[in-house]
C-alpha cells in the first residue's frame, strides 16, 4: 500500500503542468540530440545544468532525466536510418537495425525499438519504484567503509566497461579523483593544488570540466574529419506490423526488459552492457542464428528494450546511493547537489516529491515518446541532415555562457577551455573522458570515506576486506577484484572488444 | 629514436600521465601527509599521484614494448579556432559586454571549419547573437550587460 501511496505523491508531482511542460521540453530536446549528429545527451545536459539553477529541484530533474532517456530513442532512429549510432548503447542496433532499413523495413524497425523502449521504460519504472526504497533502507546502515567499498566497485565497473585498454581507463579514473582533490581539504582546511590561482581555492568547477571535456573536446575531434552525412532513407513507410509481426518481437522485448533492469542496476553504465548482453542472448536463443547481422527484427527489439530498461535502472544507483552509474548519472548529481540536495539514502525520506515524481515522470516521458516518435519520424530523420558546421558554433556559444553564468567567473571559461584541449588530447590517446569524470565525482567523497573508514579503524586497512565484521564491505572489495579480473581474462576481453567495435 | 617507439600513442600518452603526475606530486611536497591513522590533507593525493605515476610508466613502458597505431595529425586549426575564442570570451566578457564578446567569440569559431563562406558565417553570427540575447539576458534574466565599459557601456 505504500508503493500506492508513494505512486500517487508522484503523479502529484508529474502531472502537474510545469512539470509536464518541462518534462516534454526535455524528451523533445533529447530525442533532438539523439537524432542530430555529433551531439550527445552528455554534452546536452551539461549545457543546461546552468539553466536549471532556476527551477525547483524537482523541474530540473525530470527535463534533466528527459534529454537522457528521450536521446536513448533518438539514438536508435539514427542507427536504423543512416548506420550512425548517436549513443554507444545504440551500436548494437545499428547492426541489424540498418539492414532492415535497407530492406526497405525500416517502418517497422522504428516501431519495435519504440514499442520495445516503451514496454521496458514502463517495467523498469516500476522496478524502481518496488526496489529504491528498500535498498535505501539497506544504504542507511551502511558505514565509512561500505560506502568506500562501493565506490570502488562502482569505478571498476566503469573501467571494465570503458572501450579500449584497461591500464588507461585506471589512470582516467585516478586523474579524475586527483583532480577532485584540487581545494581545501575538508578536514583541515588547508589549500590543497591550488597552483598559486585564487580561484582553485574552491576546487575545479564541475560544469567546465564536464562542458570542456564533453562539449569543446567532442567539437575539435568532430571537427577532425568533416564528412557530411546523407540520409539513406528519405521515407519511412510501413509504421503498423502485422500480428504475424507482433508476435514475433514479444519474446525479445520481455527478455531484454528483464536483462536490461537487471544489469542496469550494477553501477558502471548498464544500459551499454544490456545491449550487448541482449543481442547475444537473442542470437543464441534464436532458431536460425545466421539471420543476425542480415536484418534479424530480434536483434533490434531486445537490444533496444534492454538499454532502455537498464538506462531506466541506472537511476536506482543514482538516487538510493548518490553514487553514478555513468557520467550522466554523475552530472545529475551534480545537478542535485548545485540544488543543494545531498543524493544519498536520505533523498527519498526527505523529499519524497522530489524522488517519486521524478520516477514518474520518466514513464509520463516514454508515453510522451512513443507518440513523439512514430508520427513526427519523418521530421526526426530530415535533422539527421543538418550539417555539423551548422551545429558547433551553437554549442561553443551555449558551452560559453553555460559556464560562465555558474559563479560569473571568467576563470571558469578558461577552464573550460583548457579542459576541452586536454580531453581532446586524451581520446586522440585512446584516453575515455567518461571514466575521468567519474572519478571527479566521486573524489572528495571517496576520499572522505576513506578518512573516516582509518579513523575508525585506527589505520587498519583490513576493515574493508574484514568478512566477519564488514561482510557488506568485503563483498563489494571481492566484486571489484572480480570484475576487473575477469576483464583480463583474455576470453572475455576479447568478447569486449568485439562488443565495443561499432 | 623511430625505431624504440612501437606504440607512439602508448608512448606519449604515458609521458603526459607520468608529467601530471609529477605536477601534483611536486605540489603534495607542502602538505602534512599524516599517517593511515590520522590522514593529512597530503595523504589521498601522494598515494593517487604514485598511482597515476605508476599507470604511466606501465604505458609508457608498453609503447616501447607492443607494436600500435600512430597519434595522427593533430587538427591545429580546429583547436586553435575553437579554444582561442572561448579565451577570448571569458577574457572580454565584463569588459566588452555580451553583445560584442559573444559576437566576436562566434565568428572567430567559424574558422575552424574549411565549409564556413564569410556572408554565411556573418549571418549565422547575427542570428546567434540576437537569439543568445534574447535567451539568456531577457529570457533567463542573466546580469551580464550587454555593452560592457570598454565600449561606452556600463
Amino acid at each position: 500500500m505504500d508503493l500506492l501511496a508513494n505512486l500517487s505523491i508522484g503523479f502529484e508531482q508529474a502531472l502537474s503542468v510545469q512539470n509536464l511542460l518541462y518534462c516534454f521540453a526535455g524528451v523533445l530536446l533529447g530525442t533532438v540530440v539523439g537524432v542530430m549528429p555529433g551531439l550527445g545527451p552528455v554534452a546536452t545536459i551539461a549545457m543546461l545544468l546552468p539553466a536549471t539553477f532556476t527551477l525547483p529541484p524537482v523541474s530540473a530533474l525530470i527535463m534533466l532525466a528527459g534529454i537522457y532517456y528521450g536521446a536513448q530513442y533518438g539514438g536508435s532512429t539514427t542507427s536504423i536510418l543512416l548506420n550512425l549510432p548517436g549513443e554507444p548503447s545504440s551500436v548494437v542496433t545499428a547492426i541489424d537495425g540498418h539492414q532492415l532499413a535497407r530492406q526497405g523495413r525500416a517502418g517497422f524497425a522504428l516501431f519495435t525499438a519504440a514499442v520495445g523502449s516503451f514496454f521496458a521504460g514502463t517495467v523498469a519504472t516500476f522496478l524502481i519504484a518496488g526496489f529504491a526504497p528498500p535498498l535505501a533502507e539497506i544504504a542507511l546502515k551502511f558505514g565509512a567503509p561500505e560506502y568506500f567499498s562501493l565506490m570502488i566497485f562502482g569505478l571498476a565497473a566503469s573501467v571494465a566497461l570503458a572501450h579500449g585498454s584497461l591500464l588507461k581507463a585506471i589512470a582516467m579514473v585516478v586523474l579524475g579523483l586527483l583532480l577532485g582533490t584540487v581545494g581545501q581539504d575538508l578536514y583541515t582546511g588547508a589549500l590543497r593544488f591550488n597552483f598559486g590561482v585564487i580561484q582553485l581555492a574552491d576546487g575545479v568547477e564541475f560544469v567546465a570540466i564536464a562542458m570542456g571535456t564533453f562539449g569543446i573536446g567532442e567539437i575539435i575531434r568532430n571537427l577532425e574529419n568533416e564528412a557530411s552525412r546523407k540520409a539513406v532513407i528519405s521515407r519511412v513507410s510501413g509504421l503498423i506490423p502485422t500480428k504475424q509481426e507482433v508476435k514475433s518481437i514479444t519474446a525479445p522485448i520481455v527478455r531484454g526488459t528483464v536483462l536490461g533492469s537487471a544489469l542496469g542496476i550494477l553501477p558502471g553504465g548498464g544500459a551499454v552492457l544490456a545491449s550487448f548482453a541482449s543481442y547475444s542472448v537473442e542470437k543464441r536463443v534464436s532458431s536460425d542464428p545466421g539471420r543476425f547481422g542480415k536484418g534479424a527484427i530480434e536483434g533490434v527489439a531486445g537490444p533496444e528494450a534492454a538499454n532502455n530498461a537498464g538506462a531506466q535502472t541506472s537511476f536506482i544507483p543514482m538516487l538510493t546511493l548518490g553514487i553514478p552509474a555513468n557520467p550522466v548519472m554523475a552530472l545529475m548529481i551534480g545537478a542535485l547537489i548545485i540544488q543543494g540536495i545531498v543524493p544519498g539514502p536520505n533523498v527519498m525520506s526527505e523529499r519524497p516529491q522530489l524522488f517519486w515524481g521524478v520516477i514518474v515522470s520518466m514513464w509520463i516521458g516514454n508515453a510522451m515518446l512513443l507518440v513523439l516518435n512514430l508520427p513526427l519520424i519523418g521530421l526526426w530523420a530530415r535533422l539527421m541532415t543538418v550539417p555539423y558546421r551548422m551545429l558547433y558554433p551553437t554549442i561553443v556559444a551555449v558551452c560559453c555562457i553555460g559556464v560562465f553564468s555558474v559563479n560569473s567567473s571568467p576563470f571558469d571559461v578558461y577552464v573550460m577551455a583548457f579542459f576541452g584541449v586536454l580531453g581532446y588530447v586524451l581520446t586522440k590517446l585512446d584516453c575515455e573522458p567518461a571514466p575521468l569524470l567519474l572519478g571527479f565525482v566521486i573524489g572528495r567523497l571517496i576520499e572522505e570515506y576513506l578518512r573516516r573508514a582509518m579513523l575508525l579503524s585506527r589505520g587498519d586497512p583490513s576493515v574493508f576486506v574484514d568478512f566477519y565484521d564488514r561482510p557488506v564491505s568485503a563483498s563489494f572489495m571481492i566484486l571489484s577484484l572480480i570484475t576487473l579480473v575477469a576483464v583480463c581474462v583474455p576470453a572475455i576481453g576479447r568478447r569486449r572488444e568485439e562488443a565495443f567495435r561499432g | 629514436m623511430r625505431n624504440l617507439i612501437k606504440s607512439p600513442k602508448d608512448f606519449y600518452c604515458g609521458l603526459l600521465l607520468i608529467g601530471i603526475a609529477a605536477i601534483f606530486a611536486a605540489e603534495v611536497r607542502h602538505l602534512p601527509i599524516g599517517s593511515a591513522f590520522r590522514m593529512g590533507p597530503g595523504y589521498f593525493p601522494l598515494v593517487l599521484s604514485v598511482l597515476l605515476a605508476a599507470l604511466g610508466a606501465a604505458i609508457f613502458i608498453n609503447g616501447l614494448r607492443v607494436r600500435g597505431e600512430p597519434v595522427g595529425s593533430l587538427p591545429w586549426r580546429g583547436i586553435a579556432f575553437i579554444a582561442l575564442p572561448v579565451i577570448f570570451f571569458g577574457g572580454t566578457l565584463k569588459g566588452l559586454g555580451f553583445v560584442p564578446s559573444l559576437a566576436a567569440t562566434v565568428l572567430a569559431t567559424t574558422f575552424a571549419s574549411k565549409r564556413w563562406s564569410i556572408p554565411s558565417a556573418i549571418s549565422i553570427t547575427a542570428a546567434l547573437v540576437l537569439l543568445a540575447t534574447a535567451i539568456f539576458i531577457y529570457g533567463l534574466g542573466l546580469p551580464i550587460s550587454l555593452f560592457g565599459p570598454w565600449v561606452g557601456g556600463y
